[in-house]
């Protein structure tokens, strides 16, 4: 993967430099018109969100069952990226509330559970900063906890009555805002991938640092 | 601002609320810097990270190189 990791970078920056020209060649929704392109990025910031969460609760329950500090290095690693974009959709979600239904927030379901799991991954990387050795089978714990909430926040539109779109929306989609919706998706999945590798290379350091540090207090 | 208040004080009071189905377009809210900020915020979000990673990337690597050169001398 690492020897990926430059190929990856050049890839996504010429998607990701694409990725405004394709949106702007989509159809304007008919009522919401031109704030509804906010879409094309708030939504794969979400799934590019699950994805970091799922790695993390997996990679949490092969810590805690197999006691391999490498898992823990990959869930403290999906952690953080599941914080940076869970906080892309949280704010881009208000910007197209705020001309879609007249309010910056509402504390209907679909809102509310979202900003729970993002306030999960918070306290998780709260902990795994400050709460000191020991902290990572505590923490590997909320991030299960946090995988568990996911199903609810994907089907909160369903379960209750919400003013947020339900998922019914992207299957749905006409032919030409599939297109840059599927490839704005793609470029969050890289870019994902991307961030894990820097994100992974960083916690293996770390873990080399203080094994060198063992070895020069046994000498 | 003097001017406004003058000519506002000097109109009559209103009387009634008459409701309209559509609200003018000159009262609407912009879409172009609600979508342009949004836009910009994942990009400084993206950048902002990146950043962030390289420096403790490069501070970690420097506090390794070190230490690995401490290590083999203390031997």
């Amino acid at each position: 993967m690492r020897q990926l990791f430059a190929p990856l970078v050049f890839l996504l920056m010429a998607l990701f430099a694409f990725a405004p020209v394709y949106i702007a060649s989509a159809p304007y929704e008919s009522t919401m018109g031109l704030v509804q392109k906010i879409f094309y990025f708030h939504v794969p910031s979400w799934f590019a969100m699950f994805t970091a969460v799922f790695l993390c609760g997996v990679a949490s329950v092969m810590f805690l069952v197999r006691g391999d500090a490498k898992w823990d290095r990959v869930a403290r690693s999906a952690a953080e990226l599941a914080f940076l974009f869970g906080l892309m959709g949280l704010v881009t979600g208000p910007l197209w509330g705020r001309k879609a239904w007249g309010v910056w927030w509402q504390w209907d379901a679909k809102l509310t559970v979202a900003l729970l799991l993002e306030l999960t991954f918070g306290a998780y990387l709260l902990l795994r900063s400050f709460a000191g050795p020991g902290s990572e089978k505590l923490a590997a714990g909320l991030a299960i906890f946090g995988m568990a909430n996911v199903p609810f926040v994907y089907y909160a539109a369903h379960l209750w009555r919400t003013v947020h779109p339900t998922t019914n929306v992207v299957p749905t989609l006409v032919a030409g805002m599939r297109g840059p919706f599927w490839y704005a998706v793609l470029c969050y999945m890289l870019l994902l991938a991307a961030l894990l590798t820097m994100r992974m290379r960083i916690e293996e350091q770390h873990a080399d640092l203080d094994r060198l540090y063992l070895e020069s207090d046994d000498q | 601002m003097k001017t406004l208040l003058l000519s506002l004080m000097l109109q009559p009071g209103q009387s009634e609320f008459r409701p309209v189905t559509e609200i003018p377009a000159s009262e609407q809210l912009p879409s172009a810097p609600l979508l342009i900020a949004a836009y910009a915020f994942v990009w400084i979000a993206v950048f902002a990270y990146v950043w962030l990673m390289w420096r403790r990337l490069g501070k970690v690597e420097r506090e390794l190189k070190a230490l690995s050169a401490r290590v083999p001398a203390k031997r």
